[in-house]
Protein backbone atom coordinates (compact mmCIF):
# COMPACT_ATOMS: atom_id res chain seq x y z
CA UNK A 1 0.00 0.00 0.00
CA UNK A 2 2.82 2.39 0.95
CA UNK A 3 4.61 1.61 -2.32
CA UNK A 4 1.40 2.20 -4.32
CA UNK A 5 0.86 5.60 -2.72
CA UNK A 6 4.45 6.68 -3.33
CA UNK A 7 4.29 5.53 -6.97
CA UNK A 8 1.06 7.49 -7.55
CA UNK A 9 2.61 10.56 -5.87
CA UNK A 10 5.71 10.26 -8.06
CA UNK A 11 3.53 9.99 -11.19
CA UNK A 12 1.68 13.19 -10.21
CA UNK A 13 4.98 15.03 -9.66
CA UNK A 14 6.35 13.72 -12.98
CA UNK A 15 3.20 14.83 -14.82
CA UNK A 16 3.37 18.31 -13.30
CA UNK A 17 7.06 18.75 -14.09
CA UNK A 18 6.55 17.39 -17.59
CA UNK A 19 3.69 19.77 -18.34
CA UNK A 20 5.80 22.73 -17.18
CA UNK A 21 8.87 21.64 -19.14
CA UNK A 22 6.79 21.10 -22.27
CA UNK A 23 6.29 24.85 -22.61
CA UNK A 24 10.06 25.39 -22.99
CA UNK A 25 11.15 24.82 -26.61
CA UNK A 26 13.46 21.79 -26.81
CA UNK A 27 16.80 21.93 -28.60
CA UNK A 28 16.54 25.52 -29.80
CA UNK A 29 19.55 27.70 -29.09
CA UNK A 30 18.78 30.62 -26.80
CA UNK A 31 22.08 32.43 -27.18
CA UNK A 32 24.46 33.05 -30.06
CA UNK A 33 27.55 31.74 -28.24
CA UNK A 34 27.08 28.15 -29.44
CA UNK A 35 27.02 29.25 -33.05
CA UNK A 36 30.22 31.22 -32.47
CA UNK A 37 32.01 28.12 -31.14
CA UNK A 38 30.83 25.99 -34.07
CA UNK A 39 31.80 28.60 -36.68
CA UNK A 40 35.16 29.70 -35.27
CA UNK A 41 36.21 26.90 -32.90
CA UNK A 42 38.22 24.80 -35.35
CA UNK A 43 40.00 27.80 -36.81
CA UNK A 44 40.88 29.42 -33.47
CA UNK A 45 41.88 26.36 -31.44
CA UNK A 46 42.81 23.73 -34.06
CA UNK A 47 40.71 21.06 -32.31
CA UNK A 48 38.13 19.41 -34.59
CA UNK A 49 36.04 18.17 -31.66
CA UNK A 50 34.23 21.33 -30.52
CA UNK A 51 33.54 19.88 -27.07
CA UNK A 52 37.27 19.47 -26.50
CA UNK A 53 37.88 22.99 -27.81
CA UNK A 54 35.46 24.36 -25.22
CA UNK A 55 36.61 22.13 -22.37
CA UNK A 56 40.35 22.69 -22.73
CA UNK A 57 40.72 25.97 -24.59
CA UNK A 58 37.84 28.36 -23.95
CA UNK A 59 37.10 26.93 -20.48
CA UNK A 60 40.47 25.44 -19.57
CA UNK A 61 40.52 26.96 -16.11
CA UNK A 62 37.22 25.25 -15.22
CA UNK A 63 38.78 21.93 -16.20
CA UNK A 64 41.66 22.61 -13.82
CA UNK A 65 39.05 23.11 -11.09
CA UNK A 66 37.34 19.82 -12.03
CA UNK A 67 40.65 17.97 -11.81
CA UNK A 68 41.24 19.54 -8.40
CA UNK A 69 37.81 18.41 -7.16
CA UNK A 70 38.52 14.83 -8.28
CA UNK A 71 41.95 14.97 -6.60
CA UNK A 72 40.44 16.21 -3.31
CA UNK A 73 37.80 13.45 -3.44
CA UNK A 74 40.47 10.79 -4.02
CA UNK A 75 42.65 12.15 -1.21
CA UNK A 76 39.70 12.30 1.20
CA UNK A 77 38.62 8.76 0.39
CA UNK A 78 42.20 7.54 0.69
CA UNK A 79 42.64 9.15 4.11
CA UNK A 80 39.39 7.61 5.36
CA UNK A 81 39.93 4.13 3.91
CA UNK A 82 43.71 3.80 4.02
CA UNK A 83 45.10 0.80 5.88
CA UNK A 84 48.60 -0.63 5.72
CA UNK A 85 47.41 -4.05 6.88
CA UNK A 86 46.87 -6.68 4.24
CA UNK A 87 43.29 -7.79 3.87
CA UNK A 88 42.55 -11.21 5.42
CA UNK A 89 39.52 -11.82 3.27
CA UNK A 90 41.58 -12.02 0.08
CA UNK A 91 43.63 -14.92 1.39
CA UNK A 92 40.52 -16.91 2.23
CA UNK A 93 38.86 -16.06 -1.07
CA UNK A 94 38.53 -18.99 -3.44
CA UNK A 95 40.29 -18.48 -6.80
CA UNK A 96 38.14 -17.49 -9.77
CA UNK A 97 37.38 -20.04 -12.45
CA UNK A 98 39.91 -20.55 -15.23
CA UNK A 99 37.62 -19.10 -17.91
CA UNK A 100 36.97 -15.93 -15.88
CA UNK A 101 40.58 -15.26 -14.98
CA UNK A 102 41.85 -16.00 -18.50
CA UNK A 103 39.16 -13.77 -20.00
CA UNK A 104 40.13 -10.94 -17.65
CA UNK A 105 43.81 -11.27 -18.53
CA UNK A 106 42.91 -11.29 -22.24
CA UNK A 107 40.61 -8.25 -22.05
CA UNK A 108 42.77 -6.10 -19.75
CA UNK A 109 45.32 -4.88 -22.36
CA UNK A 110 42.58 -4.38 -24.96
CA UNK A 111 40.59 -2.12 -22.63
CA UNK A 112 43.78 -0.21 -21.75
CA UNK A 113 44.40 0.28 -25.48
CA UNK A 114 40.83 1.56 -25.99
CA UNK A 115 41.24 4.04 -23.12
CA UNK A 116 44.56 5.29 -24.49
CA UNK A 117 43.01 5.65 -27.96
CA UNK A 118 40.13 7.69 -26.55
CA UNK A 119 42.31 10.21 -24.75
CA UNK A 120 45.02 10.47 -27.41
CA UNK A 121 42.36 11.26 -30.05
CA UNK A 122 40.43 13.57 -27.71
CA UNK A 123 40.80 16.58 -30.01
CA UNK A 124 39.70 14.65 -33.13
CA UNK A 125 36.89 12.30 -32.11
CA UNK A 126 34.34 12.16 -29.26
CA UNK A 127 35.83 11.46 -25.87
CA UNK A 128 38.80 12.83 -24.04
CA UNK A 129 40.89 12.63 -20.91
CA UNK A 130 38.07 12.01 -18.46
CA UNK A 131 36.39 9.30 -20.53
CA UNK A 132 39.66 7.59 -21.48
CA UNK A 133 40.85 7.67 -17.88
CA UNK A 134 37.59 6.17 -16.68
CA UNK A 135 37.88 3.39 -19.30
CA UNK A 136 41.39 2.61 -18.01
CA UNK A 137 40.09 2.52 -14.43
CA UNK A 138 37.34 0.11 -15.50
CA UNK A 139 40.04 -2.23 -16.84
CA UNK A 140 41.57 -2.28 -13.34
CA UNK A 141 38.13 -2.95 -11.85
CA UNK A 142 37.75 -5.95 -14.16
CA UNK A 143 41.07 -7.39 -12.99
CA UNK A 144 40.30 -6.71 -9.32
CA UNK A 145 36.93 -8.46 -9.51
CA UNK A 146 37.94 -11.24 -11.91
CA UNK A 147 41.40 -12.23 -10.67
CA UNK A 148 41.52 -11.81 -6.86
CA UNK A 149 45.00 -11.37 -5.43
CA UNK A 150 46.41 -9.05 -8.09
CA UNK A 151 47.04 -5.53 -6.79
CA UNK A 152 48.21 -2.36 -8.47
CA UNK A 153 51.41 -0.69 -7.24
CA UNK A 154 50.16 2.12 -4.98
CA UNK A 155 53.34 4.19 -5.23
CA UNK A 156 53.14 3.95 -9.02
CA UNK A 157 49.58 5.30 -9.16
CA UNK A 158 50.55 8.17 -6.84
CA UNK A 159 53.53 9.11 -9.01
CA UNK A 160 51.51 8.97 -12.26
CA UNK A 161 48.69 10.99 -10.66
CA UNK A 162 51.04 13.72 -9.43
CA UNK A 163 52.87 13.88 -12.77
CA UNK A 164 49.56 14.32 -14.61
CA UNK A 165 48.53 17.27 -12.46
CA UNK A 166 52.03 18.74 -12.67
CA UNK A 167 52.07 18.61 -16.49
CA UNK A 168 48.67 20.37 -16.67
CA UNK A 169 49.77 23.24 -14.41
CA UNK A 170 53.19 23.47 -16.09
CA UNK A 171 51.54 23.88 -19.50
CA UNK A 172 49.33 26.61 -18.04
CA UNK A 173 52.31 28.42 -16.53
CA UNK A 174 54.25 28.12 -19.82
CA UNK A 175 51.32 29.85 -21.52
CA UNK A 176 51.58 32.60 -18.89
CA UNK A 177 55.30 32.87 -19.60
CA UNK A 178 55.09 33.01 -23.41
CA UNK A 179 51.82 34.81 -24.07
CA UNK A 180 50.80 36.51 -20.86
CA UNK A 181 47.68 34.37 -20.19
CA UNK A 182 47.34 31.27 -18.00
CA UNK A 183 46.64 28.15 -20.16
CA UNK A 184 47.26 30.05 -23.41
CA UNK A 185 47.60 27.75 -26.44
CA UNK A 186 51.16 28.83 -27.26
CA UNK A 187 52.22 25.91 -29.48
CA UNK A 188 51.56 26.03 -33.25
CA UNK A 189 48.06 24.81 -34.17
CA UNK A 190 49.18 22.60 -37.05
CA UNK A 191 46.85 21.21 -39.71
CA UNK A 192 43.35 20.39 -38.48
CA UNK A 193 42.22 16.70 -38.63
CA UNK A 194 45.77 15.41 -37.99
CA UNK A 195 46.97 13.78 -34.79
CA UNK A 196 49.67 16.36 -34.03
CA UNK A 197 47.52 19.46 -34.12
CA UNK A 198 45.75 21.84 -31.75
CA UNK A 199 48.87 22.87 -29.81
CA UNK A 200 48.79 22.06 -26.09
CA UNK A 201 45.33 20.38 -26.13
CA UNK A 202 46.56 16.78 -26.82
CA UNK A 203 49.36 17.13 -24.26
CA UNK A 204 46.95 18.26 -21.54
CA UNK A 205 44.42 15.55 -22.46
CA UNK A 206 47.03 12.79 -22.23
CA UNK A 207 48.05 14.15 -18.81
CA UNK A 208 44.39 14.25 -17.69
CA UNK A 209 43.84 10.70 -18.99
CA UNK A 210 46.73 9.30 -16.95
CA UNK A 211 45.72 11.32 -13.89
CA UNK A 212 42.04 10.31 -13.93
CA UNK A 213 42.86 6.66 -14.69
CA UNK A 214 45.35 6.29 -11.85
CA UNK A 215 43.15 8.25 -9.44
CA UNK A 216 40.05 6.11 -10.04
CA UNK A 217 42.14 2.91 -9.96
CA UNK A 218 43.56 4.07 -6.62
CA UNK A 219 40.04 4.69 -5.27
CA UNK A 220 38.95 1.19 -6.30
CA UNK A 221 42.14 -0.26 -4.79
CA UNK A 222 41.43 1.53 -1.49
CA UNK A 223 37.88 0.15 -1.46
CA UNK A 224 38.95 -3.42 -2.18
CA UNK A 225 42.10 -3.52 -0.07
CA UNK A 226 40.30 -2.55 3.14
CA UNK A 227 40.26 -5.42 5.64
CA UNK B 1 13.44 9.34 -32.87
CA UNK B 2 10.52 6.97 -32.19
CA UNK B 3 13.11 4.68 -30.55
CA UNK B 4 13.35 7.11 -27.63
CA UNK B 5 9.96 6.22 -26.12
CA UNK B 6 10.48 2.47 -25.48
CA UNK B 7 13.94 3.27 -24.13
CA UNK B 8 12.53 5.83 -21.67
CA UNK B 9 9.87 3.31 -20.63
CA UNK B 10 12.58 0.66 -19.99
CA UNK B 11 14.51 3.23 -17.98
CA UNK B 12 11.47 3.87 -15.79
CA UNK B 13 10.99 0.13 -15.28
CA UNK B 14 14.65 -0.21 -14.26
CA UNK B 15 14.42 2.69 -11.81
CA UNK B 16 11.26 1.26 -10.20
CA UNK B 17 12.84 -2.19 -9.99
CA UNK B 18 15.88 -0.71 -8.24
CA UNK B 19 13.55 0.69 -5.57
CA UNK B 20 11.46 -2.45 -5.14
CA UNK B 21 14.00 -5.33 -5.18
CA UNK B 22 14.93 -6.70 -1.76
CA UNK B 23 18.04 -8.43 -3.14
CA UNK B 24 20.49 -5.52 -3.37
CA UNK B 25 22.59 -7.14 -6.12
CA UNK B 26 19.52 -7.13 -8.41
CA UNK B 27 18.81 -3.52 -7.46
CA UNK B 28 22.36 -2.49 -8.41
CA UNK B 29 22.10 -4.26 -11.77
CA UNK B 30 18.83 -2.46 -12.56
CA UNK B 31 20.53 0.83 -11.63
CA UNK B 32 23.25 -0.02 -14.14
CA UNK B 33 20.49 -0.60 -16.72
CA UNK B 34 19.18 2.94 -16.08
CA UNK B 35 22.67 4.38 -16.65
CA UNK B 36 23.18 2.30 -19.79
CA UNK B 37 19.89 3.48 -21.34
CA UNK B 38 20.72 7.06 -20.33
CA UNK B 39 23.97 6.76 -22.26
CA UNK B 40 22.13 5.38 -25.32
CA UNK B 41 19.72 8.33 -25.10
CA UNK B 42 22.64 10.78 -24.91
CA UNK B 43 24.06 9.16 -28.04
CA UNK B 44 20.71 9.42 -29.85
CA UNK B 45 20.49 13.10 -28.85
CA UNK B 46 23.91 13.65 -30.53
CA UNK B 47 26.05 14.06 -27.43
CA UNK B 48 28.63 11.26 -27.85
CA UNK B 49 31.09 12.75 -25.33
CA UNK B 50 28.54 12.72 -22.51
CA UNK B 51 27.32 9.28 -23.63
CA UNK B 52 30.84 7.88 -23.24
CA UNK B 53 31.28 9.38 -19.78
CA UNK B 54 27.86 8.13 -18.67
CA UNK B 55 28.49 4.60 -19.97
CA UNK B 56 31.87 4.29 -18.25
CA UNK B 57 31.20 6.06 -14.97
CA UNK B 58 27.47 5.36 -14.51
CA UNK B 59 27.23 1.82 -15.82
CA UNK B 60 30.70 0.43 -15.02
CA UNK B 61 32.49 2.21 -12.17
CA UNK B 62 29.47 3.04 -9.96
CA UNK B 63 28.17 -0.50 -10.34
CA UNK B 64 31.58 -1.90 -9.45
CA UNK B 65 31.81 0.26 -6.33
CA UNK B 66 28.33 -0.86 -5.24
CA UNK B 67 29.16 -4.52 -5.92
CA UNK B 68 32.33 -4.26 -3.82
CA UNK B 69 30.39 -2.59 -1.00
CA UNK B 70 27.65 -5.24 -1.10
CA UNK B 71 30.27 -7.98 -0.99
CA UNK B 72 31.69 -6.37 2.17
CA UNK B 73 28.33 -5.82 3.91
CA UNK B 74 25.08 -7.71 3.34
CA UNK B 75 23.34 -8.81 0.22
CA UNK B 76 19.73 -8.70 1.40
CA UNK B 77 17.71 -5.84 2.74
CA UNK B 78 16.38 -6.19 6.34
Amino acid sequence: MKILISIILLCVIALGTGLVLEMIPFGEPKTKIGEYYIDNGVEKTGAVNIVTAVVLDYRGFDTLGEITVLFIAAVGLGSVLFSSKKSDKDKKQEPASLILSTGCRFLFPLILLLGAYIFVHGHLSPGGGFQGGAVIASAFVLVYLGCPGIRVNKTGTKIVESLGGLIFITMGLLGLLFGGYFLLNFLPKGIAHTLLSAGIIPIIYVAIGFKVGSELAGIIDNLIGRP
Amino acid sequence: MILVYPLVFLMLVGALAACIFKDLMNAVISMALVSLIASILFYLLQAPDVAMAEAVIGAALTTAIFVITIRRTGRHEE
